[in-house]
């Protein structure tokens, strides 16, 4: 537990923690502190509010920035939802894929159209 | 006076019997950290300039990275300084409040809100793990090459389609992977919450960052749960873990949802 002290929260613990697996190559990146800092803690409302919801004008910068935070999402950013390699999340579109691609394979085989529209109404009622 | 002040809020604590918050610590503005009590609870607040934070200046801040990651750095910094003392509710960047009375008045709302949520994590931890893949151990066996006889166009869209799948194939085996090993991780946890891969913008890594979560771990567990992170990446060589922590509990102190709570109850100790 030698991390730097700015980031390493309470020495409350003996022992602490070993090495662990890997180290990242800052102790607490800012990413880090950001998803944490941001939006994790309990929500209580202030008199002078800044609520990150109502955050319209922030540049895209920002944007990236909070893109990690979940309440990015409620403010509608959630690119990484639909970006297969930014998320195990992304089921929808993979599946989508998997989808179109089955549709291209069945068409390239030469078979109906019909059949495969039949399949994908099948996908979609699961 | 104090209306060219505003009162920053950093946490919620039970109140410390000698009443003080630890010496030397300083908040976002550069100003000393003190505690407002009400109910048995103390808000661990500062006063910093409104022409800084107000909301219209907060807006034109935000903007700025620089700003943003010092004054983020700062609020951390104050949360993990008192949470030496004891267990903190840490709040949300940027809470604040015209007062010292208005701070009192909110403790007394919520109290029981805040004791409960002090109650719940109390003697827990915040631990953080990431899961790292090169994406490239994760590719299926090179198959036979496709359509050796077809056009090249058609043998162009046929490799480039065959690459595609191979990659959405290694993703799908890492991600299981990753799975396995957030079912391990959270055996050992009351609790787990998920974060979204990070930008690489911000977190510079390379290839696939699977795994993003925070464990709520009792502190008597504490070594198990490292020394299990650390037996995980022995056993699966082609990932790469990372533990950060410990963690005042910021992911587990808004209201709890009804999902992403692995285990509500007391985990066996």
């Amino acid at each position: 537990m030698n991390q730097s002290s700015d980031w390493n929260a309470p020495v409350r613990r003996t022992g602490g923690a070993p090495e662990p697996a890997r180290r990242g190559s800052e102790p607490s990146s800012l990413a880090d502190i950001l998803e944490r800092v941001l939006d994790k803690g309990i929500v209580i409302a202030g008199d002078i509010q800044i609520n990150l919801l109502d955050i319209e004008l922030l540049t895209i910068k920002i944007r990236l920035l909070v893109a990690s935070v979940d309440r990015a999402k409620e403010m509608g950013i959630d690119w990484w939802e639909h970006d297969p390699t930014l998320s195990s999340g992304a089921r929808d579109v993979l599946e989508e894929n998997e989808r179109l691609r089955r549709r291209v394979d069945a068409l390239e085989e030469g078979r109906g159209a019909r059949e495969v529209d039949r399949g994908a109404e099948r996908e979609d009622e699961r | 006076m104090t209306d060219s002040l505003a009162v920053w809020l950093y946490a919620v604590m039970a109140a410390p019997e000698d009443g003080a918050p630890p010496p030397g610590l300083t908040g976002v503005a550069d100003e000393p950290v003190r505690l407002v009590e009400e109910a048995g609870l103390a808000a661990v607040v500062g006063s910093v300039p409104l022409e800084d934070f107000s909301e219209d200046a907060l807006r034109g801040h935000l903007e700025d990275l620089e700003w943003l990651e010092r004054t983020a750095r700062a609020h951390h910094r104050v949360i993990n300084g008192v949470a030496r003392q004891g267990q903190v509710i840490p709040l949300r960047f940027a809470t604040l409040y015209h007062d010292d009375d208005r701070v009192r008045a909110m403790l007394q709302e919520r109290r029981e809100d805040l004791t409960a949520t002090l109650r719940r994590v109390a003697d827990r931890t915040e631990w953080g793990v990431k899961a790292y893949v090169d994406p490239r151990s994760f590719l299926p066996d090179p198959d036979e090459p496709a359509g050796g006889e077809d056009s090249p166009g058609t043998a162009y869209l046929l490799r480039r389609r065959a690459q595609r799948q191979d990659q959405e194939t290694a993703h799908l085996r890492a991600t299981e992977r990753a799975e396995g090993i957030h079912a391990s991780l959270a055996a050992l946890a009351v609790a787990t919450a998920a974060h979204p891969p990070q930008d690489t913008a911000l977190a510079a890594y390379e290839g696939w960052m699977v795994l993003n979560n925070s464990y709520l771990v009792p502190d008597g567990l504490t070594e198990e749960f490292t020394a299990l992170v650390i037996t995980l990446g022995e056993r699966y060589p082609g990932v790469t873990l990372e533990v950060s922590g410990p963690w005042p509990p910021y992911s587990f102190t808004a209201p709890p949802k009804a999902e992403g709570q692995a285990r509500p109850e007391e985990a066996a100790s």
